[in-house]
């Protein structure tokens, strides 16, 4: 243990010597799974198709530029679309993120034993599934369209927020909700007045969080059917029109540089 | 008005926050509390209103026993009681009057409480009090932009917006400097005795004790071990409270610290290896 007694003389050291040695086998396992890794790669690796990927990489430039700028009359809509299944995806998703955050929360869960498991799995289980995922077994149930694609990010949304909301619930001061519950105030009114006014930064944050990733993800939703400027980009990709593709692909960075400066603005208001 | 019989309360690790506490208070005193840290003073207040749990015993407030209530029945009975905390206690996000007026919470529906829908008598009587805290002209100032002393007026009057019939104040003066804690104190007393109100005031400062209170409570290990007035409270007691120390503050200091200094050394040093 650290404390330890030397010819009579107390000293101390950091970690004794049992705690020192795992530490070492930790950091030799560790490299040498690296070095495992790398042979596996590169034995796996047809290097004759790699050697030439300069030569590839110029010859597609060349096909993409310039962008077929007359082409950009047909992504408008799909362009709209994209932004309204992010949005009201978000928005569907945050509604329900927050009953199921406040059932999840320690601190705010009506039972530990069988409510608190059960959001949980709610949780857990949208958070393991792509939004991709969800909007192939969605385009199924619900037929091709923007409304697969909302319900699928708004399913991937809920254990996003979900998740981080609870933690921001656990981690509130709980001497201020002891002090509204001192008032006599019905559980409801605590969790208005001592939750929420302390969890509302969190809240925005986490949602605007969540908006711009999901204008990101939605732009690929139409790659499988789910509405949106992905269904452009599967199409042009299949008959080779870079140069389409390449204006598809500057006008989602757009999107999202412009959804990122909305956001950030937004947040720094709020905070 | 508050009689407390036999209150026992025993952590689940087994240990007794309380062992054993019986007292009985009368409308209109201001009681202080005084103990070391974990004799039980913080425990004993939270248990007269239920934010914390008694093992057992009987809180008798008005004839109606605390103890046993339930749901509304506990929510009635607690607006009665005004809780004014240690480090504020406001919600720091909301305004001073939303402070405020979260001590009418428990008057009003959900609803009308979430629109922020306050009677306007309720709101007359907020601002009432506001100005006999000295705080008027920061009524719609956000909790977090007050200083402390500032910050202990706000929840003076939340407290006292309750209307309630005893108050349970923790530690009030714990975060603030000598002066702002005795205007604090004062304010406290001035305000109890102009509603007749019985205060039960727990303080680490035994100098504020014996300056603002009627009658002394010494708490030691979850036990009563001294119930008086402030002019009782000697010396011999106070070792009997918080244990050996020299109290008067006059005699050799250095002597006595550094003697006391090298005798801890020695012990934590004993402990390390014996725990070895």
């Amino acid at each position: 243990m650290p404390l330890m007694k030397r010819n009579g003389a107390v000293c101390w050291v950091p970690r004794d010597s049992k705690k020192q040695l795992v530490i070492w086998f930790g950091w030799f396992i560790g490299i040498m799974l690296v070095f495992l890794c790398w042979q596996s790669i590169s034995a796996k690796t047809m290097w004759v198709f790699a050697a030439d990927a300069p030569e590839q990489l110029r010859l597609m430039l060349m096909r993409m530029f310039p962008p077929k700028l007359e082409y950009m009359d047909k992504l408008w809509k799909p362009l709209w679309d994209t932004l309204n299944i992010a949005t009201l995806g978000t928005l569907l998703g945050v509604i329900i993120a927050v009953p199921v955050a406040s059932a999840a929360a320690l601190n705010t869960t009506p039972s530990k034993r069988l409510v608190r498991p059960l959001a949980m799995v709610i949780l857990v289980s949208s958070r393991s599934v792509n939004s991709l995922i969800w909007a192939i077994l969605l385009v199924t149930i619900v037929g091709p369209g923007i409304l697969a694609g909302i319900i699928a990010i708004a399913l991937r949304s809920i254990g996003f927020v979900g998740k981080l909301l609870y933690e921001a619930i656990e981690e509130i001061d709980k001497t201020q909700v002891e002090a509204v519950t001192a008032t006599g105030a019905a559980p409801a009114q605590v969790f208005s007045y001592g939750i929420v006014p302390q969890i509302m930064p969190a809240f925005a944050g986490i949602s605007l969080y969540r908006w711009d990733i999901n204008i990101r993800e939605s732009t690929i939703l139409g790659y499988v059917g789910a509405g949106g400027i992905g269904l452009n980009l599967s199409s042009s990709l299949s008959i080779l029109a870079w140069s389409q593709v390449s204006l598809i692909l500057i006008a989602v960075l757009i999107t999202v540089v412009a959804s990122e400066w909305i956001s950030a603005r937004v947040r720094s208001r709020l905070i | 008005m508050l009689i407390l019989e036999n209150l026992i309360m025993k952590y689940g690790s087994g240990d007794l926050a309380l062992n054993g506490v019986s007292l009985r208070f009368d409308k209109g005193e201001i009681v202080a509390l005084i103990g070391p840290s974990g004799a039980g003073k913080s425990t004993l207040i939270r248990c007269v209103n239920r934010l914390v749990e008694p093992t057992s015993g009987s809180i008798d407030v008005n004839g109606k026993n605390i103890a046993s209530l339930k749901g509304t029945e506990l929510r009635r009975a607690r607006r009665k009681i005004g809780m004014i905390f240690q480090e504020y206690a406001l919600v720091e996000r909301l305004t001073v009057m939303e402070n405020i007026l979260s001590g009418r919470l428990g008057y009003m529906g959900f609803w009308k409480s979430w629109f922020r829908k306050f009677s306007s008598g309720d709101v007359a009587k907020a601002l009432n009090l506001l100005e006999r805290v000295g705080l008027s002209e920061h009524f719609d100032k956000r909790a977090d932009a007050l200083s402390g002393g500032q910050r202990q007026r706000v929840g003076i009057a939340r407290a006292l917006l309750q209307e309630p019939d005893l108050l349970l104040v923790d530690e009030p003066t714990a975060s603030l400097d000598p002066k702002t804690a005795r205007q604090i104190m004062r304010l406290i007393k001035e305000l109890c005795s102009e509603r007749n109100l019985l205060a039960v005031i727990n303080l680490h400062d035994v100098g504020l004790a014996k300056m603002f209170s009627d009658r002394i409570i010494g708490l030691r290990k979850g036990r009563v071990v001294f119930d008086d007035t402030p002019d009782e409270l000697n010396d011999t007691i106070l070792t009997e409270i918080y244990g050996e120390e020299d109290w008067s503050g006059s005699a050799d200091k250095k002597k006595v610290s550094a003697q006391v200094r090298e005798h801890k050394h020695m012990e934590s040093m004993d402990y390390a290896l014996a725990n070895d």
